[in-house]
C-alpha cells in the first residue's frame, strides 16, 4: 500500500498532498519566523552593539546545542501527536553515566555509543508504555521525566566528574576548522539534514504525518503504527543521550543536575517552529528558524545590561504560550471566514 | 513492500548511532593516561605588579551569584556593588535562575561581549565554568573567584569567607572568654557527615589541646541535621544528660537558633552559654532577650566588598595574582595573597548586643 493514500486531511487544512502541504506551511508560520528573526536582530542590535556579531553566534549556539539536538527526533514525536517530556532527563541520565564510566576506568571512544544505547533504551520504555499499554505519553514521560532524573542521581549522586580528556572536552567546546561555528552545531546540522529528509522525503517521514493527523486512519490504512511511534520515542532517547554527551563534554562536568528544565526549551523551539501539538504539521525548517529565533531572544536578553534573567524563562514561557494560542487563533478566524462566505458547511459535523 | 519500510529505518538509526560515535573522531584517552592532557594555561598571571598603579577610571564588573533570589547571595554581591561605586566603577549582578553546573556559562559569555573589565564569580561548579572563565581571561578579563572557588587556573584569586582553621579556633575562644575557659562544653552540630562540619570541629579539638583551654572538657559532640525541632531536642538532651555543662558551640545556623531557642525558655537561660555560627537577623531576638551574649559568621557583604577591590586592584594592575603580593582594600585595610591566589577575608565578626543592629542579612 502507498504511503501517500494515508496523507494528512485535517479539518482545516485543504491541502491535497504532503508536498504542497509542506509548501503552503512554508508560506505561513515559517514566514512570520523570519519576520520575528529580523525584528529580533534589530531590537537586540539596539540593545548591544555586540548582538550581530561572530561572537553572539558562537556563544549563543554553544549554549542552545543541545535543546537543538533533542528538538529534531521531538519534532517527529510532537508531529505523530505524542510528546516526549522525558528528554532533559535523559540527558542527565546519561552525562551520569558517562561520568561513573569515566571513574570507572572507560575511554570516552566505548562510552559515548554505551550512554547512547542506553538513552535508546530509556526512550523505549517510553515508547513500550505508549504503544503497548496504550498510556497518554504526557502521563508516562513525565513519570519517567523524575525517574529518570531519579537514576542519574542514583548513578553519581551529588558528585560531579571534571577531568575528561581536553582532546575531547575541546572538541565539544570549540569551533569548527577555525570558522566561527561550534562544533556541536555542525553535528546539529548534520543531524538536521538526516532528520529533514527522513521526515520530508521518505515514507516513514510521512507515515509520522499520516499518524498525526489521523491515527485510526492511518492504521486502517496498514501503517504499523505502533512500531513506528516505538521508533520516535526510540530516536528521542537516543538522541538525547547524545546530547547529554555533548553537554558533559562541552562543560567538562558530568553531574546529575545538568539540563534541569531543559525540557520546556525543547518543547518551547519546536511548538514555536510551527509543529503543531495536535500533530501532524510542521517542518524542520521552522524547527531551526525557531531555535535561532530563541537563541537570538537569549542572547539579546543576556546582553542587555538592565533586564535580570528571570526574563529568559518568561519569555520562553510566554513564546510556549503562544505558538500554541497563534494557529488556534489562526484556524477559528479561517474557519470563522470561510463559514461566512460558505454558509452550507455549517452544516457539517 | 511493507518489510522495506523498517528495513531502511533499521539502517538510519544503526548509521545514526555510529555517525554519532564518529562525529567526534576517535582519539584513544582514558582517565589513566590524562597527565599529557593538562597543559593549564595560566592566562591570568602574566606581567608584573605594580602595587603603586592608579586605580582605573570607571571599571566595569559582573557579579555572578550562585542563583538569583538567594538573600544572603544578594547580600554578598551587594559588598561587590559597595567596592565598585567606591572606587568610581560601576558593578552589574547577573546569575541564573537555577543553580545548575552551567547556568553560569552564558552570562560569563555575555559579560566577555558587553567588554567587562573583571568578572566575579561565586561558581556553582568549579570545572563547568573554566573553560569559559580561560576565555573571558585571555580576552583580557580578569577572574576573581569569591565565596566557592572555580578551578584555580581560571581566575586570578579566590576570595574566601574564611578558613577551617580560623573558624575551629574563633568559636573556642568565643565559648572559652564567655566560661572563664574552665568547664564542660558541648558541639551541637549539623549531620554527622557534614565535610565542613567535621573539619571546624576537628581544628576545635585541636584548638582545645592549648595551654589556654586546658581546663575546658569538651564532653559530647551532638547532632542535629540541620533540622531545627531534631537539634532543640539535642540541646534538650545535652543539658539533661550533663548537668556540669557550661557551654555550647554550635557551628551551624540552624542549630544555633535552636539551641537559642530552647535555652531562652530554660532555666539554665543565661547559665549555659551558647555560642556558634549565626545570622544576625535569626539571633537577634535571642541576644536582647539575654539568652546568648555573642555568636559569630564572617559578614557575607564584606566578602563582595574584598572581592570587588580585589577585582580593582587586578585591573589597575596592582596586583596579578601571586602570591604574597599586597593590596590596599578600602574599609578592610590592607591583604596579601596567600597560596593557590587565595586571599582569606580574616577572622570571624563576633556579634553582641553592642553591634548586632549594624547587621540585617
Amino acid at each position: 500500500m502507498r504511503a501517500e493514500a494515508a496523507t494528512p486531511q485535517t479539518a482545516s487544512s485543504a491541502a491535497p498532498g504532503p508536498g504542497r502541504h509542506w509548501r503552503a506551511a512554508l508560506g505561513r508560520w515559517e514566514t512570520l519566523l523570519v519576520g520575528l528573526l529580523v525584528v529580533t536582530a534589530i531590537a537586540g542590535q539596539a540593545i548591544s552593539p555586540e548582538f550581530l556579531t561572530a561572537d553572539s553566534f558562537t556563544t549563543g549556539s554553544l549554549d542552545l546545542s543541545e535543546i537543538a539536538l533533542m528538538a529534531l527526533p521531538l519534532a517527529m514525536v510532537i508531529i505523530a501527536a505524542e510528546i516526549d517530556l522525558s528528554v532533559a532527563s535523559v540527558l542527565a541520565l546519561s552525562s551520569a553515566l558517562m561520568g561513573y564510566l569515566w571513574n570507572h576506568g572507560q575511554p570516552v571512544e566505548t562510552i559515548i555509543p554505551i550512554c547512547i544505547v542506553v538513552g535508546a533504551l530509556c526512550g523505549a520504555s517510553n515508547g513500550l508504555l505508549v504503544t503497548r499499554f496504550g498510556l497518554p505519553s504526557l502521563a508516562v514521560t513525565i513519570g519517567t521525566l523524575a525517574l529518570f532524573r531519579g537514576l542519574a542521581f542514583v548513578v553519581i549522586g551529588d558528585e560531579s566528574v571534571t577531568d575528561f580528556p581536553t582532546t575531547w572536552t575541546d572538541r565539544a567546546f570549540g569551533n569548527f576548522a577555525g570558522t566561527f561555528i561550534p562544533n556541536s552545531i555542525v553535528l546539529f546540522a548534520l543531524l538536521a539534514v538526516a532528520f529533514a529528509v527522513a521526515l520530508h522525503a521518505t515514507r516513514f517521514g510521512r507515515s509520522i504525518y499520516a499518524i498525526g493527523a489521523n491515527e485510526e486512519a492511518a492504521y486502517f490504512s496498514g501503517l504499523r503504527v505502533k512500531r513506528i511511534k516505538l521508533i520516535l520515542f526510540t530516536l528521542s532517547g537516543a538522541v538525547a543521550a547524545l546530547a547529554g554527551v555533548v553537554i558533559s563534554l562541552r562543560n567538562s562536568t558530568a553531574a546529575a543536575n545538568v539540563g534541569q528544565g531543559f525540557e520546556l526549551t525543547v518543547v518551547t523551539a519546536v511548538l514555536l517552529g510551527g509543529i503543531s501539538i495536535f500533530g501532524g504539521r510542521g517542518t524542520i525548517a521552522g524547527v531551526i528558524l525557531a531555535l535561532f529565533l530563541l537563541g537570538g531572544i537569549q542572547k539579546a536578553l543576556l546582553l542587555s545590561e538592565s533586564i535580570s534573567s528571570y526574563w529568559v524563562q518568561i519569555v520562553t514561557g510566554a513564546l510556549l504560550v503562544g505558538s500554541v494560542l497563534g494557529p488556534n487563533v489562526a484556524s477559528r478566524v479561517a474557519d470563522a471566514r470561510r463559514r461566512r462566505s460558505h454558509p452550507l458547511l455549517e452544516e457539517g459535523p | 513492500m511493507k518489510s522495506a519500510r523498517p528495513h531502511t529505518l533499521r539502517v538510519f538509526l544503526v548509521a545514526l548511532a555510529l555517525f554519532a560515535a564518529l562525529a567526534f573522531a576517535a582519539c584513544g584517552d582514558t582517565k589513566d593516561d590524562e597527565e599529557a592532557s593538562d597543559n593549564g594555561s595560566t592566562a591570568a598571571q602574566e606581567g608584573t605588579a605594580d602595587p603603586k598603579a592608579e586605580i582605573k577610571k570607571g571599571i566595569k564588573t559582573v557579579s555572578i551569584p550562585k542563583q538569583l533570589g538567594n538573600p544572603y547571595e544578594e547580600f554578598e554581591h551587594s559588598g561587590v556593588d559597595e567596592a565598585l561605586e567606591e572606587l568610581g566603577g560601576s558593578n552589574r549582578i547577573s546569575g541564573p535562575t537555577d543553580a545548575g553546573a552551567s547556568t553560569q556559562i552564558p552570562i560569563i559569555n555575555a559579560a566577555v561581549q558587553q567588554d567587562v573589565d573583571a568578572i566575579i564569580i561565586a561558581g556553582n561548579d568549579p570545572d563547568a565554568v573554566a573553560p569559559a572563565l580561560k576565555q573571558a581571561a585571555q580576552r583580557g578579563v580578569k577572574v576573581v573567584g569569591m565565596d566557592s572557588d572555580v578551578a584555580p587556573d581560571a581566575r586570578s584569586v579566590f576570595v574566601n569567607q574564611v578558613t577551617t582553621q580560623l573558624v575551629g579556633e574563633n568559636q573556642v575562644e568565643s565559648i572559652g572568654k564567655q566560661i572563664d575557659y574552665k568547664g564542660e562544653i558541648a558541639i551541637l552540630s549539623a549531620t554527622a557527615n557534614a565535610t565542613n562540619q567535621n573539619a571546624w570541629i576537628d581544628v576545635m579539638k585541636q584548638t582545645l589541646k592549648k595551654p589556654k583551654y586546658k581546663d575546658m572538657k569538651l564532653v559530647k559532640t551532638a547532632y542535629g541535621d540541620d533540622d531545627d525541632q531534631k537539634s532543640f531536642q539535642e540541646t534538650q538532651g545535652l543539658i539533661q544528660a550533663y548537668p556540669n555543662l557550661k557551654g555550647i558551640i554550635s557551628p551551624t545556623t540552624v542549630g544555633v537558633a535552636a539551641a537559642a531557642r530552647y535555652l531562652s525558655t530554660s532555666p539554665q537561660k543565661g547559665k549555659i552559654k551558647l555560642t556558634g555560627l549565626g545570622f544576625p537577623n535569626q539571633m537577634r531576638k535571642f541576644v536582647k532577650d539575654g539568652t546568648v551574649d555573642e555568636f559569630q559568621l564572617w559578614v557575607p557583604k564584606d566578602v563582595g566588598y574584598l572581592a570587588g577591590q580585589a577585582a580593582a586592584a587586578l585591573v589597575s594592575g596592582r596586583i596579578t595574582g601571586k602570591e604574597g603580593e599586597k593590596f590596599e582594600a578600602g574599609r578592610l585595610g590592607e591583604y596579601t595573597i596567600g597560596a593557590n591566589g587565595e586571599i582569606v577575608l580574616g577572622p570571624l565578626t563576633t556579634f553582641d548586643a553592642d553591634n548586632i543592629d549594624d547587621f540585617d542579612f
